[in-house]
């Protein structure tokens, strides 16, 4: 972490969860307190600081990426999608209803980024093994051991889009 | 429950003369609120609760709420552990609903003009047999403020419909949608976070702090030193980790003093302990012929919680009280901690609990709480959320003790376990805070660390079924048996309470004795378990899952890869639920557990699907325990610091 000059705010665009947004911030502010301070998404959790563990993991251009070691420049002109930002209008996005389904998660405090996690999976992968899963989640961290409900989760919404 | 008088204990923890009220209330609009001291941790006991509150009162379940665990108006339940707050709380509010329902039926045959007998109840609606009803919303009113009589039986399990059912788990909607769910979440106008900057070590003293240039940073509204507890409060987040860091680095802290830490488990069998005998038995006949003896040592690291996201408390000091918002496992007990500490009654104190990341026992929860109340001290009026880093949660949590277990066996010339001896070395496992502690010694971590320090209590063991003893006596019956305990009483950290205490070593113990024993003799490892299982439950939940095992041989492959089974029986403390697991292993360069089958017997089951969720993942942290996990020293520093150290 850097020291940082008030001074040095500054105005920093991107597409959040499909609508413009503009923050004045130092460029260096990481994008999780970002988004839970400044924009009240409370969504994208605090696990470690440190990008080892998923609970903040959000969506960049389509990419998942722990926010909690991401700089907002890093961002700036990016499409960024958090958890907030992948229920439909119209309801609950398959994951959400498959996870809910399933049970999977006790705590649920890791879920935000594994449902991230297994969106980016899903768009590019709409039929995955379980080792794909297994693998699209090894940044994902789960102490409760909702591990195999996961899967079944994720296994259960590829089904329902097939 | 029974009807012959007053001497008959109370269903759950209820106490006579405890008003109805106190656990249940039926809101204007019919709806039925409960009140539990017991606290939401992801196991989804309010649903539990819920489901048993609907199902004696004839509600739907979504007509239950189950009101926030917060000092100041629910009943204090103690701690929430040890599989006991079904026991506990449902049972007390099952035999509340039940006298409810009974008060609803009076006033409603007083209102109709029609006997109690003749009244039916469906879905919160009184009716008579000529058609009339009466809404619970319009019996709102009724006098609740009366005591518990323990008079009206519950229903009986026929009549019961939702109870075993499995009740959906409602806060997941809010959690897969990425609502504010946590503590962590929590927001307050005006409130300002706190870090604190712990010591490098164990035993380490501050000696100098840059507190001028860390009071010039930018936000910072307060430094705050007090012994060696320090730390930094600002108005925005990301500047109170901008302080946090150069605090870190600037601070000059006094290890030199320090004794390396003995976290090896083979360090207790060293220190100093309390020898106790637990339970012995002896048949008096002593063996016929040859006995053979066979010996086995097992041992556990310090395992942490290490859950997902670390402690975090938000306090205020208002009008000269604190409020505190925590994920304590047992607020009021905390509260009288806190107190203690903050020098003022209890009564100034409330404590309300939300939801943190999982809990697997005495985590952090209450050290944070402590923390932001002394934080929040400084800064009067205004909220103080604390959030421990993510290197401190690993270094400063109490841990699960380590320990050893010693078993012997004598086999007679049939290969019968004619004689087992279990000798178990343990902390304590009970370090949580207490009601009854005294002011000048704490639980809490920041107390051992202010100007005027409290002594950090030992571990307590005073409980028969508690800490290192839990399930050491095996369930198993053997002719002669003698089961020794040696309480270690200083812990070589800081430890408390883990899921499952003692239990967990020593049943790892027992049943990997059981397969030394069933390879020494060349019995079956099912079938010698059998032999010594006399209780059918137990028996019941052995041959469940070696029947949905069968399929899978106990042994193939051989010299560096090998693949089969092993089987774990316990009957949790003994007197609770009855399980036994059998996992499917590949040994190879490495252990990899490629599948687990269960099998448990907790008699009355309220929600299925919460008593599977549970032994799902309590499986899966158990493997992870063994296989992966156990907390590191460097000198007198915890090096364990994240999930990959």
């Amino acid at each position: 972490m850097i020291e940082r000059d008030p001074g040095t705010a500054e105005a920093i665009s991107f597409v959040l969860n499909g609508g413009g947004c503009s923050v004045t911030v130092e460029r260096d502010a990481l994008l999780l307190y970002v988004l839970r301070n400044d924009l009240g998404l409370k969504g994208s959790r605090f696990g470690c600081g440190m990008g080892l563990c998923g609970a903040c993991m959000v969506l960049v251009d389509g990419r998942p990426m722990p926010s909690c070691d991401l700089p907002l420049y890093a961002v700036a002109g990016k499409r960024v999608t958090t958890i907030e930002g992948m229920q439909a209008a119209d309801g609950l996005h398959p994951l959400q209803q498959a996870f809910i389904d399933e049970g999977a998660g006790q705590c649920g405090y890791c879920l935000s980024g594994i449902l991230i996690s297994a969106m980016a999976l899903l768009e590019r992968n709409p039929d995955p093994s379980d080792a794909d899963i297994r693998t699209a989640l090894e940044p994902n961290i789960c102490r409760c051991g909702a591990h195999a409900r996961v899967i079944r989760a994720i296994r259960r919404a590829a089904g329902a889009a097939s | 429950m029974t009807a012959s008088g007053l001497d008959a204990p109370l269903a759950g923890n209820l106490q006579l003369g405890e008003r109805l009220d106190a656990r249940l209330r039926i809101e204007a609009d019919g709806s039925i609120t409960a009140l539990t001291g017991k606290v939401e941790l992801g196991q989804g006991i309010h649903a539990a609760l819920a489901q048993i509150v609907a199902d004696e009162l004839d509600v739907p379940f979504d007509r239950v709420r189950v009101a926030p665990v917060d000092t100041s108006s629910s009943p204090n339940e103690g701690t929430t552990a040890a599989s006991r707050s079904i026991e506990e709380s449902g049972a007390a509010l099952r035999q509340v609903a039940a006298e409810v329902r009974q008060a609803l039926l009076e006033s409603a045959a007083a209102e109709l003009g029609v006997p109690i007998g003749e009244l039916s109840v469906d879905a919160g609606v009184i009716s008579a047999p000529d058609g009339r009803s009466i809404r619970y919303a319009s019996l709102a009113g009724i006098d609740l403020t009366r005591p518990v009589t323990g008079q009206v039986k519950p229903k009986p399990a026929r009549l019961r419909s939702l109870i075993g059912r499995s009740a959906p788990r409602r806060d997941l909607v809010a959690k897969v949608t990425g609502k504010p769910s946590y503590v962590q979440d929590l927001e307050i106008p005006g409130m300002v976070h706190a870090r604190v900057v712990r010591p490098p070590s164990y035993g380490a003293e501050l000696r100098s702090v840059e507190v001028d240039a860390l009071s010039a940073m930018p936000g910072v509204v307060q430094v705050v030193c007090d012994g060696n507890f320090l730390a930094v409060i600002a108005e925005q987040e990301r500047q109170a980790i901008a302080a946090l860091t150069r605090a870190r680095r600037t601070s000059v802290w006094d290890t030199g003093r320090s004794e390396p830490l003995k976290v090896d488990p083979r360090a207790l069998l060293e220190m100093s302990s309390e020898t106790a005998l637990v339970e012995q038995r002896s048949d008096g006949a002593g063996p016929s012929g040859r006995v053979t003896s066979l010996e086995a040592e097992y041992s556990r690291q310090h395992i942490a919680h290490a859950a997902v996201g670390p402690s975090c408390a938000v306090a205020v000091l208002d009008d000269g009280g604190y409020t505190v918002w925590t994920h304590s496992q047992g607020i009021f007990e905390l509260r009288h901690e806190l107190a203690n500490v903050l020098g003022m009654p209890s009564e100034n104190v409330r404590v309300i609990h939300m939801e943190g990341a999982g809990c697997y026992g005495h985590n952090g929860a209450d050290d944070a709480a402590l923390d932001a109340a002394l934080l929040a001290r400084s800064v009067p009026g205004r909220a103080v959320r604390v959030q421990w880093a993510r290197d401190d949660e690993f270094a400063w949590e109490p841990f699960g003790p380590a320990q050893v277990v010693r078993l012997s066996a004598g086999l007679d010339e049939r290969g019968a376990i004619v004689d087992w001896q279990h000798d178990g070395w343990s902390p304590g496992h009970d370090g949580r805070p207490a009601e009854d502690r005294p002011a000048e010694e704490s639980a809490l971590l920041a107390a051992h660390d202010l100007a005027v320090r409290r002594r950090r209590p030992r571990p307590r063991s005073r409980l028969e079924a508690n800490g290192g003893r839990r399930n050491a006596i095996p369930l198993y019956v053997f002719p002669n048996y003698r089961i020794v305990d040696h309480y270690v009483a200083e812990a070589a950290v800081r430890v408390s309470a883990l899921r499952s205490l003692g239990a967990h070593l020593n049943v790892f113990a027992i049943e990997s004795f059981m397969d030394e024993i069933a390879t020494a003799t060349g019995a079956d490892p099912i079938e010698l378990r059998l032999r010594y299982l006399v209780d059918a439950r137990a028996r019941a939940v052995v041959e469940a899952v070696a029947d949905r095992a069968r399929a899978t041989p106990f042994q193939t492959g051989d010299g560096d890869h090998v693949r089969g089974r092993g089987i774990g029986f316990a009957r949790y403390k003994n007197h609770a639920a009855y399980a036994a697991a059998m996992v499917e292993v590949d040994v190879g360069t490495e252990v990899t557990v490629k599948r687990a089958w269960g099998a448990i017997d907790a008699g009355m089951v309220v929600s299925r699907e919460g008593l599977v969720n549970q032994a799902e993942g309590g499986i899966t942290q158990a493997v992870s325990w063994a296989l992966y996990e156990a907390v590191q020293a460097d000198g007198s520093r915890i090096a364990t610091r994240g999930w990959n150290t």
